[in-house]
């Protein structure tokens, strides 16, 4: 393109207007961003996994799937642009700044200033001739609809008639029928992304998010872009938000919160359940427990395809219920995954791992607990501890019928306890690729080595989990470090009853209190309504007798009191509150009267 | 702060710009082609001096067997195919003759421009499987992907001179794009359907050829002049012929591929098998 100027230039002249135009860029001070070399910086912080020459092959790649963007392709997955633009320098940095959730890529936003990023948004772009183009166009996004029940109904229909299902599967846990073929455009198994943890999707979770992603594919991965279907009117822009809805609906809420408790309800009416199905689990609120991949002993694992586990407990003083879910596409060894487990195996070691070379394998659950209680806060190795401080696992296999109770001193080292002395049971059902997984066992086994689960104790319990279909086997798993498991009081039919007993009395002795004092005040009770009998006390009895009165209302503040720490720690936080209201009370109600005795019993009153 | 630094840094580079392109071009003055004009142009060849190509794609040996595909679980696809289907790697037809294989001008119309076709070619998805199963097309000529199928298939092309796309077709619809880079080939692939793949080779002139089962390819109306002939096939890689053309007259060409030569390289904007770095198919310079 040439631009035409308002004024004659030759070759003479050119020189010239190279030179002021050369100057003018010479005035302009050096900036803070020009002094950051994201070169420099590429290599100190990127260049690890994605390669000093930016094709993703770092020396740290090998241990990764998915593997480390090839910068040299500019294929990015997270853009405002259409499928087969680059993306914005804004979607880089976008990237650069959160991570990339599901893989092993961080969020540099609280490592690196702005200009830092900035810089290596620039860098990333010389790995491209592609970007010596013009600058990409961003889409236009219209603004989302309102996430009501019917847009989300739309969006299920829609789930179903563009067929998300094919490899997100019917309830949106990759487990579709095309889903164990898929690859990436580098040749790599990649995983359908499971839609019921939307902090996982690649580009953000929100409704916005996912709508962004509809509209521009996520390039170089098997997802494509829905905008041509808007386009060719086989859909509705309003249609494919409702579709946005309907994923966003698929996962929880809000993001899970880690909290370090499970507690168990104690069931006071009949025994724990027996099934996965009970209707007593939709009661209990799930927790989930993430995982990571065991990279400490090796062989290490750094594709682990369980990211969390969620976990319900109840307990009837007897025995206790522990039922584990989560997302696993297929039931282990599934021969239609076969080959993207043998892939996955191949990919990823054997190195200096020393992996297992074949597909096959089950999956597996394991929950650990100590084999004792200690008093401190001490407990055995995360990793089925160790010689000092064994720990009791209970493995559950998807190629055997029960679960195995053993002891282990170290990961890999589980010897099964003697047939007699098993006493762990596990009910199981995969559907929807789903694992649920419930063991049970009694609190108390008798056994030596059994941890007596105590009741209003808070127990460590951790857990390791390994989807075959994903070549994980031995060591080769995900893991959690330690939780507790706290099995609830058994709740006092007084807890309940006392409450309401202590507010009644408290208020008729108020009353009582305020009475007297009218009646007092009214001299010979004219018009009172409740005549009380009037004692003739001496001052220094009445005082006596009124801080008594006050002692005893702040006594039964303070059991009050203890009962409300009671229920607070027994999971029962509606008794905790009411109890501590009526501790309040009875405090106020004794101060008071301690207060008022004395004012009322001074000296000077004597003479009226 | 620096929201105005950047602006006035901005506005200098800007201006600089401007003015260097602006003087640079008006004092140059050395630009040769002096194209930029659009519109329909005509072909620059003169069809009464033209001469033709055309010949055999033959294999030799003992072809392997296309692998089978299991479409059971795909009724609407099952149901288009009396046979069960079969990949289409190697199609060797009765007379010997080497189907799929790009025949193209490699070398020797690089001083010409030729006008981009106004008509699009398509490449159908049909019955699961990509027809046809080579395609070639001009630089920035439309292709239209259509979906006969009725189900979900998506095609996602991985180019590396052309950027790359992944587009979703749930119905029976069309959807065109271009390419406007020269590529050898560009890979496209259904993730739905993994056993699913074409190949499209783009161009930028209009002497290209795919062979059917009966192996013939023919190169019509080259201007007189020698030229390098590629035939580039999936799985057998390249062979090259050289030729001349004279005005009236129909050079012969002539590839003869081979069961042995599978290890060699496949020109193709194709992904590194992570299983075997080493197979990398790169482009063979020669």
């Amino acid at each position: 393109m040439r631009i035409a100027l308002p004024w004659p230039c030759d070759a003479r002249v050119a020189a010239a207007c190279l030179a002021v135009a050369l100057s003018a860029v010479a005035l302009v001070p050096t900036s803070v961003a020009a002094q950051v070399d994201g070169g420099a910086l590429y290599v100190k912080w990127c260049a690890g996994c994605h390669g000093e020459d930016g094709t993703g092959n770092g020396v740290a790649a090998n241990t990764m799937l998915p593997r480390p963007r090839d910068f040299t392709l500019a294929l990015y997955q997270v853009r405002t642009t259409a499928t087969g633009e680059l993306p914005t320098d804004a979607d880089i940095l976008k990237v650069i700044d959160e991570g990339m959730p599901g893989s092993t890529m961080p969020g540099w936003e609280d490592v690196l200033t702005q200009q830092e990023r900035l810089a290596l948004v620039d860098h990333l772009k010389t790995f491209s001739r592609f970007f010596q183009g013009d600058a990409p166009e961003q889409l236009e996004f219209s603004s989302a609809t309102r996430g009501t029940d019917e847009a989300i109904a739309s969006g299920q229909e829609v789930y179903q008639s563009v067929e998300c299902w094919r490899c997100h599967g019917q309830q949106g846990r990759g487990d579709g029928e095309s889903a164990p073929t898929l690859e990436d455009d580098t040749g790599f198994p990649i995983f359908a992304a499971d839609l019921t943890e939307n902090w996982t999707f690649n580009g953000g979770g929100t409704v916005e998010e996912i709508y962004r992603v509809l509209r521009t594919g996520l390039d170089g991965t098997p997802m494509p872009t829905f905008s041509d279907i808007v386009d060719a009117g086989v859909i509705t822009d309003e249609q494919l938000w409702g579709l946005a809805h309907y994923v966003r609906s698929l996962s929880p809420e809000e993001t899970p919160e880690v909290r370090e408790v499970v507690s168990a309800r104690r069931i006071t009416d009949g025994t724990v359940p027996e099934t996965v199905g009970d209707e007593a689990w939709e009661a209990v609120e799930p927790i989930y427990v993430p995982l990571v991949g065991q990279i400490v002993v090796k062989p290490r694992w750094f594709n682990p395809r369980v990211g969390g586990v969620w976990v319900q407990a109840l307990h009837d003083g007897q025995e206790l219920a522990l039922l584990v879910s989560w997302t696993d596409p297929s039931l282990s060894p599934d021969p239609t995954w076969a080959d993207f487990a043998q892939r996955v195996i191949e990919i990823m070691g054997p190195g200096d791992e020393g992996a297992a070379t074949a597909a096959g394998a089950p999956d597996q659950l394991v929950v650990q607990f100590p084999i004792a209680l200690s008093d401190g806060m001490e407990r055995p190795y995360f990793l089925q501890g160790d010689a000092r401080r064994p720990t009791n696992t209970w493995t559950w296999r998807s190629d055997a019928p029960d679960a195995v109770e053993s002891i282990a001193r170290g990961l890999g080292t589980a010897v099964p306890q003697p047939d007699g002395e098993q006493h762990v049971t596990a009910v199981v059902q995969h559907a929807e690729g789903e694992w649920k997984v419930l063991f049970r066992r009694s609190l108390d086994t008798g056994g030596a080595e059994d941890l007596v689960l105590p009741v209003g104790q808070a127990v460590p319990m951790a857990f390791q989990a390994w989807d075959g279909d994903n070549g994980e086997s031995g060591n080769q798993g995900a893991v959690s470090t330690w939780y507790f498991l706290f099995l609830e009081q058994p709740t006092p039919v007084s807890v309940y009853v006392a409450p309401p007993i202590v507010l009644v009395l408290t208020l008729l002795f108020g009353l009582l209190v305020v009475r007297q004092a009218q009646w007092e005040a009214s001299g010979a009770g004219a018009g009172a309504a409740l005549r009380l009998p009037r004692f003739r006390l001496t001052k220094a009895v009445e005082r006596a007798f009124g801080m008594g009165v006050g002692l005893a209302w702040l006594g039964m503040a303070a059991a009050a009191y203890r009962s409300a720490s009671l229920g607070w720690a027994a999971g029962h936080s509606d008794l905790g509150f009411w109890w501590t209201v009526i501790a309040a009370l009875m405090a106020i109600a004794g101060l008071g009267a301690m207060i008022g005795t004395f004012i009322h019993t001074q000296p000077r009153d004597e003479g009226r | 702060m620096i929201d105005r630094f950047w602006k006035a840094r901005g506005v200098a580079v800007i201006t600089a710009l401007l003015l260097a392109v602006g003087c640079g071009g008006e004092g140059g003055g050395s630009d040769a082609s002096g194209g930029g004009d659009s519109g329909p142009a005509a072909s620059p060849v003169d069809a009464a001096t033209a001469g033709h190509a055309s010949g055999m794609v033959t294999f030799s040996g003992m072809a392997p067997a296309n692998a089978e595909i299991d479409m059971s679980t795909e009724d609407v696809c099952a149901a288009k195919h009396s046979m069960t289907p079969t990949q289409e790697t190697v199609v060797v037809g009765d007379g010997g003759g080497l189907a799929n294989v790009f025949v193209y001008v490699k070398e020797g119309l690089e001083s010409l421009d030729f006008p981009t076709p106004t008509q699009a070619v398509v490449l159908d998805q049909d019955g699961c499987e990509y027809t046809p199963h080579v395609l070639g097309v001009q630089t920035g000529q439309d292709y239209t992907l259509k979906n006969s199928d009725g189900i979900l298939h998506n095609i996602n092309a991985s180019p590396t001179e052309n950027r790359g796309f992944n587009v979703s077709q749930p119905v029976v619809m069309e959807t065109n794009r271009s390419f406007p880079t020269a590529e050898i080939m560009v890979p496209l692939i259904c993730n739905v359907h993994g056993w699913m793949n074409a190949y499209i080779g783009v161009v930028d002139h209009p002497y290209f050829s795919v062979t059917g089962p009966d192996g013939s390819a023919s190169l019509q109306g080259l201007p007189p002049g020698d030229y390098v002939v590629e035939a580039w096939h999936e799985l057998y890689g390249t062979l090259t012929q050289n030729i001349t053309i004279v005005t009236g007259e129909t050079a012969e060409l002539s590839f003869e591929f081979n069961a042995d030569m599978s290890a060699a390289h496949v020109p193709l904007g194709d992904p590194i098998d992570p299983m075997h770095p080493e197979s990398h198919r790169t482009v063979d310079h020669q």
